[in-house]
């Protein structure tokens, strides 16, 4: 038993960060530990939270995904301008974008599968075509006033305490669970892992890596979709310039959340707790009021390192406890 | 024989030509029911290629191949599986980070509404390693075990998409001697069974422990192929060598007798677990001494942990008298040792370089970057052994990818000779490299010895070893079993030690 709960060590770890710093933030304000804190948590992070679940996907699989946070922005200006100028209805449009994006995403995918490409390289393209293209189609903010948007950004499930689960966090929440169960427990979430852990053994296998790698980018596009959505609901306005650099902010939650940059290993729930913790950092900041935001930026980057520098460590201590010669002695019943 | 029911998988007439070279040439091999079946050759004998052909890896050119008298083509490994031939690379090819279980069953788990029943995967991967012997968590991942655990995971798994054909690409050459009877026990299961196993493997006494018949291929070509009991050992290492009696008589060249000079170096026990067992080796000035035996016997283990390219976990060596440890290829360096590696293309030469700069590459390392060689030293070293070992074309500047692979081989030495080192380590020097060549690096290896220099060379080629060493060490299985010298050393009696069967062997 214990050797399967070794794999969970980062996660308990990623939790612990994370607890620690409620309590920390909690006795320096006491008006923080609410649930009105932590609904503002979800709801802030949501857009944050569900690239974080395609990411973690791509990165478990080896791969990565540079285009995520243009495509959100690209996402954004799509909706203010269908919405507003095209006379699209909301609903629509959010289903003509989720297309674009999986059709984007497979794109990508067929590129690094079929050309033989580094996912850097392509999804970097990815990238500036993306955001390119959003410069393109408006430079200004664009508000959005439908009457969905309106709705929407006012609905919320009312909990104790002035505390609101809003939709975004819905969203989010739905996101991650839905993550997780794709992930862990289909036969698509075990190709990504295989594929992580060695792609020709996994062709060997007989396992269809093409399409697994065409489906893990469509799914992050999709996501990635799905948090312009939320972005655009969040800010109701659509401009060319959002979410830049949210791409970083979403490998930084998949790696604090324990997952390997070099892929095999990970799991939604720890991405999910690095976005809260980068978002708690966060409303630390706002709480204090002194401090300037980027100390978020730099809280981030110690946190990176320590937690790239705790991975080295437990990978080093299992690869030595591997070495040990012990040999089949061990589990074999009748040599 | 053609209508027997007992033939499983049939091949006839396989042939492969890369680029216009013959890899396979018409070589026909057949597997019986329930039968383990080694194949076996040296080095560029074909056997991988065959395999790959086999198993759809590879396109064959010619051939065809029955699978219970129906004709099959596979196109790939995955279409060879699924009709029924499973193969087991050396490199365990599962995924390390997956679960057991998952392993065993990727890509088919029982799934319930797209879910997959781990609960379920987990008994039945439980129910099928407890038929292999094997009682372990499946729910760790695969990279936590032996292995010898990971291969048999791997044979499980093939074995369980219905394989009637397995073939064993070098299981056991990364398992000790308890996991290789695991392994074994599986295999002779799996033949009652009635499945046809393929066994590929460098070790002879496995063959003789486990397997009913044997196949040799040398050259791309069928060498032979007769039941275990009908081949003793010294025919079959002539068969996979190609020496036939007539040729086994090469000639001594009479010789001062050897000097009983100090030795240079000695090694005492020296060995690593896992590599190659225990030795004791003696390096003389102006003696040259030969290590042969076949592919995987231990022979390039032996040299890679005397130059420190491996570390030793046992014994002790001198150097001049002096204990030292020889942690690294620099301090076996700084010692006055050189080593040209077998594999030249991969280990030795830096294609893109020039000859001048591949020339200096080991003296400039020893020098240490901050006591750089002049363009003109670097000029006149090049021109010396340009001349001295006649590279052709004689011209500094060409890179060294463009020569022949013996040029390339000598000015493999010259890099090494340069730095004037007491013991040079010679690995395969005449091999891929023309006949004309052979003579003149053999003409060298005398030259450099009668120089005053040591000399430890591996080489395949008996005839060559005969003529120019002073002491011969036999290796088999990982291990020194037999030590010539003077006029001991002769082809057959060196064939007799390789072919010796161990005395705790049937």
């Amino acid at each position: 038993m214990t050797r399967s709960l070794n794999r969970l060590m980062p996660v308990f770890a990623t939790t612990a960060v994370f607890l620690a710093g409620f309590v920390l933030c909690s006795l320096a304000y006491p008006n923080f530990a609410s649930l009105r804190v932590v609904m503002n948590l979800l709801t802030d992070n949501a857009f944050l939270g569900i690239v974080a679940v395609g990411m973690t996907f791509v990165i478990i699989s080896g791969g990565i995904d540079l285009s995520v946070g243009s495509v959100i922005g690209f996402t954004t200006v799509f909706l203010a301008l269908a919405i507003e100028r095209w006379g699209v209805p909301p609903l629509a449009a959010f289903a003509i974008i989720l297309i674009i994006c999986a059709a984007f995403g497979a794109a990508m995918g067929a590129v690094i599968q079929y050309f033989e490409l580094p996912p850097f390289i392509v999804t970097l393209a990815g990238m500036f075509l993306a955001r390119g293209v959003s410069f393109l189609m408006s430079t200004e903010s664009i508000p959005v006033d439908a009457a969905l948007y309106s709705h929407l950004s006012d609905y919320a499930i009312r909990l104790s305490g002035g505390a609101r689960l809003t939709v975004p966090a819905m969203i989010m929440l739905a996101v991650v669970g839905a993550g997780m169960v794709l992930l862990h427990l289909t036969r698509f979430g075990a190709n990504v892992y295989a594929l992580g852990g060695s792609r020709t053994a996994t062709a060997l296998m007989g396992i269809n890596v093409a399409r697994t790698t065409v489906l893990i980018y469509t799914l992050s596009s999709v996501l990635a979709g799905l948090s312009g959505i939320v972005f655009s609901l969040y800010t109701s306005s659509g401009y060319s310039l959002s979410a830049v650099g949210v791409e970083l902010d979403a490998i930084a939650a998949v790696v604090i959340g324990g997952t390997l940059l070099s892929g095999g290993y990970g799991f939604v729930f720890g991405s999910f707790l690095g976005v809260l913790i980068q978002g708690l950092i966060q409303t630390y900041i706002s709480f204090d009021g002194t401090l300037s935001s980027w100390w978020a930026k730099i809280a981030t980057g110690l946190l990176l390192f320590a937690f790239i520098a705790f991975q080295q460590i437990t990978l080093y201590m299992a690869r030595r406890s591997r070495l040990r010669p012990a040999g089949v002695a061990q589990g074999v019943l009748q040599p | 024989m053609p209508n027997d029911d007992s033939i499983l998988l049939s091949l006839t007439g396989f042939s492969k030509a890369f680029a216009g070279f013959v890899a396979l040439d018409h070589v026909d091999f057949t597997l019986r029911r329930g039968e383990i079946h080694a194949l076996l050759g040296e080095n560029g004998a074909g056997k991988s290629t065959l395999i790959k052909t086999m198993t759809g890896v590879v396109a064959r050119d010619a051939g065809t191949m029955r699978l219970d008298g129906v004709e099959i083509a596979p196109r790939s490994a995955a279409e060879a599986t699924r009709m029924g031939i499973a193969t087991v690379y050396q490199e365990v090819n599962l995924a390390p980070n997956l679960s057991v279980a998952q392993n065993l069953f990727l890509g088919r788990q029982p799934t319930r509404l797209g879910l997959v029943r781990e609960r379920e995967m987990r008994r039945r991967a439980e129910d099928l390693l407890a038929g292999f012997g094997l009682s372990i968590d499946v729910a760790a991942p695969l990279e936590s075990y032996s292995v010898a655990i990971q291969h048999i995971v791997a044979i499980a798994r093939a074995v369980d998409q219905s394989a009637r054909v397995l073939i064993l690409d070098e299981p056991t050459a990364s398992l000790d001697a308890h996991e290789v009877e695991v392994l074994f026990g599986v295999m002779r299961q799996l033949a009652a069974r009635g499945i046809g196993i393929v066994f590929v493997t460098h070790f002879l006494d496995q063959v003789y422990a486990i397997c009913d018949r044997i196949t040799v291929l040398r050259n791309g070509r069928l060498a032979g192929s007769a039941p275990v009991a009908e081949l003793p050992r010294l025919d079959l290492v002539r068969m996979m060598l190609g020496r036939e009696l007539s040729a086994a008589t090469a000639q001594r060249p009479p010789r001062a007798p050897a000097t009983d000079a100090a030795p240079l170096a000695a090694f005492e026990s020296f060995g690593k677990a896992g590599t190659v067992a225990p030795f004791d080796l003696t390096l003389r000035p102006g003696h040259v001494v030969g290590l042969a035996g076949l592919l995987g016997s231990g022979r390039t283990e032996t040299v890679r942990l005397v130059f420190g390219a491996d570390r030793a976990d046992c014994g002790r060596a001198e150097v001049g008298g002096q204990a030292v440890v020889i942690a690294s290829p620099r301090e076996a360096m700084r010692l006055g040792f050189g080593y040209c590696p077998e594999e030249r293309k991969t280990e030795g030469i830096v294609a893109e370089l020039t000859v001048r700069e591949n020339i200096v590459l080991a003296l400039q390392a020893r020098r240490g970057a901050m006591h750089p060689l002049s363009r003109r030293e670097q000029d006149e070293i090049a021109a010396k052994f340009i001349r001295l070992l006649d590279i052709r074309p004689p011209d500094p500047e060409r890179p060294i990818g463009l020569l022949s692979g013996g040029n390339q081989q000598k000015a493999l030495l010259a890099r090494w000779l340069a730095t004037a080192p007491r013991l040079l380590i010679l690995d395969e020097p005449t091999r891929g490299i023309d006949v004309g060549a052979h003579a003149e690096i053999i003409g060298l290896i005398r030259d450099l010895c009668a120089e005053g220099m040591a000399l430890l060379v591996v080489s395949s080629e008996l005839e060559e070893i005969v003529t120019y060493a002073d002491e011969v060490i036999v290796l088999r299985d990982r291990a020194h079993v037999a030590q010539l010298t003077g006029e001991a050393i002769s082809v057959p009696a060196i064939l007799a030690a390789i072919a010796e069967a161990p005395a705790d062997a049937a």
